[in-house]
């Protein structure tokens, strides 16, 4: 418990470094950049976080984690906001994020100007498989166990893998 | 303005529920397991944009009203003839063809009418445009992409990609055609003139289906009338199974 008077925004920030993204638990949502903003005014705090996906079902349950950890914490006024704008990068995932990524098996996001080929048929993105490294892959589904992730296959190791694809 | 903005917001937002719903009936059914996760996840992206659309609507109807309803209202307890969406969404998924050329054709002209509408005056509409656009390039690219694989498959998948055109070209009219609220908004700069909307429409299609040897039929009939409320028989069957728990439980929450 802390005294909500004398706390500074980046003592909240720090407060809530462990949220977990609750789809891809091994990243927190600060990993993800979904928490935008933090706003300290007369004992209210005012968290704003953006969705990565228009329908991403996890952020009923980001808000309500970092509710909780808000409350835990001493404070009753809090009010999460969402906003749309500017649109969610995964230009914004912490390079940490992305080598837990790996770590957990998943590939984490290539650079964004990799992708923005929008040419039918065009070559798919080369992603490193994160079991052997080797480059050797290919993609099986644009679309994968979650918006966020692509399915691949690794061509050496023969290891299926999601890729947390660049958008 | 403010009813004809909340007319907008929930026409655009029934576009996407509609056709999200349509979508989702291939889930556990899709012709193969990538490809039934590929339109389930489009699903998804849908259904997300709907609700950004309905929480806004939402938030201009209470403020307009004093009252407190939410997106659920929106979605669950309103009847058909307060839909606004086209006819084209509410159509049955029909085959894989059907519903491939189903997606292509909404999100060539979704593609074109969310860059306009991502210059919007209306910061809201603007900032959902500008999201939905990242997802809709995915969208737009895999459905380009499975219109050529079909078109110029086998004689079995031409054919049927033949007689989806035929199927749902006729309704592909109401893109363009204004309603009322649309043409109201319009001097506000908050929507856009679909009617422009046309020439580029016609020049993507055109291109994807060159590619895929088939072509554009000549328009003899044209159906409109969804975004006035004007539905199919199809839309009552869609919103009873839409619908049916949240108005057996109306109170309920989890």
């Amino acid at each position: 418990m802390v005294d909500v008077k004398n706390i500074s925004v980046d003592h909240i920030w720090n407060m809530l470094k462990d949220v977990p993204d609750p789809e891809v638990p091994v990243l927190t949502v600060q990993d993800l950049g979904i928490i935008r903003d933090i706003h300290l005014r007369d004992e209210v705090v005012e968290v704003v976080i953006t969705p990565t996906y228009s329908g991403c079902p996890a952020m009923d349950m980001i808000a309500a984690n970092i509710r909780f950890v808000l409350l835990e914490n001493g404070f009753k006024n809090i009010q999460i906001t969402t906003v749309l704008s500017p649109a969610w990068t995964t230009d914004w995932m912490s390079e940490e994020g992305k080598e837990k990524l790996k770590a957990y098996g998943i590939a984490p996001p290539n650079p964004r100007q990799q992708v923005c080929n929008n040419e039918l048929f065009a070559p798919h993105e080369v992603v490193q498989c994160p079991r052997c490294n080797s480059y050797h892959t290919h993609r099986v589904s644009e679309f994968g166990s979650t918006a966020c992730k692509a399915l691949y296959q690794c061509d050496e190791c023969s290891e299926p893998f999601d890729y947390f694809k660049c958008h | 303005m403010t009813s004809s903005l909340i007319n907008y917001t929930l026409h655009l937002a029934d576009n996407s529920l509609v056709l999200g719903h349509r979508n989702s009936e291939w889930c556990g059914h899709g012709p193969v397991l990538e490809q039934d996760i590929a339109i389930t996840n489009i699903s998804l992206d849908l259904i997300g944009q709907a609700r950004n659309f309905y929480q806004y609507a939402a938030l201009l109807t209470n403020k307009e009203n004093e009252i407190n309803i939410t997106e659920d209202s929106f979605a669950y307890f309103r009847n058909s003839e307060e839909f606004k969406n086209i006819l084209l969404v509410e159509l049955p998924k029909g085959d894989w063809a059907q519903t491939i050329l189903r997606q292509f054709l909404f999100s060539c002209w979704q593609n074109l009418l969310f860059e306009k509408l991502s210059a919007s005056n209306d910061q809201q509409i603007a900032a959902i445009a500008t999201k939905s656009l990242k997802e809709i390039a995915y969208h737009l690219r895999w459905s380009s992409e499975w219109v050529i694989r079909l078109g110029d498959g086998t004689q079995e998948s031409h054919m049927r990609m033949e007689n989806a055109i035929n199927e749902l070209w006729s309704y592909t009219e109401e893109f363009f055609v204004p309603a009322t609220y649309e043409m109201e908004i319009l001097n506000n700069g908050v929507g856009t003139d679909v009617s422009l909307l046309k020439a580029g429409w016609m020049q993507n299609v055109g291109k994807v289906f060159s590619e895929a040897g088939l072509t554009i039929p000549s328009l003899t009939t044209i159906y409109t009338g969804g975004k006035e409320g004007r539905h199919t028989e199809h839309m009552h069957q869609l919103l009873s199974e839409l619908q049916s728990v949240a108005r057996a439980h109306p109170t309920a929450t989890w």
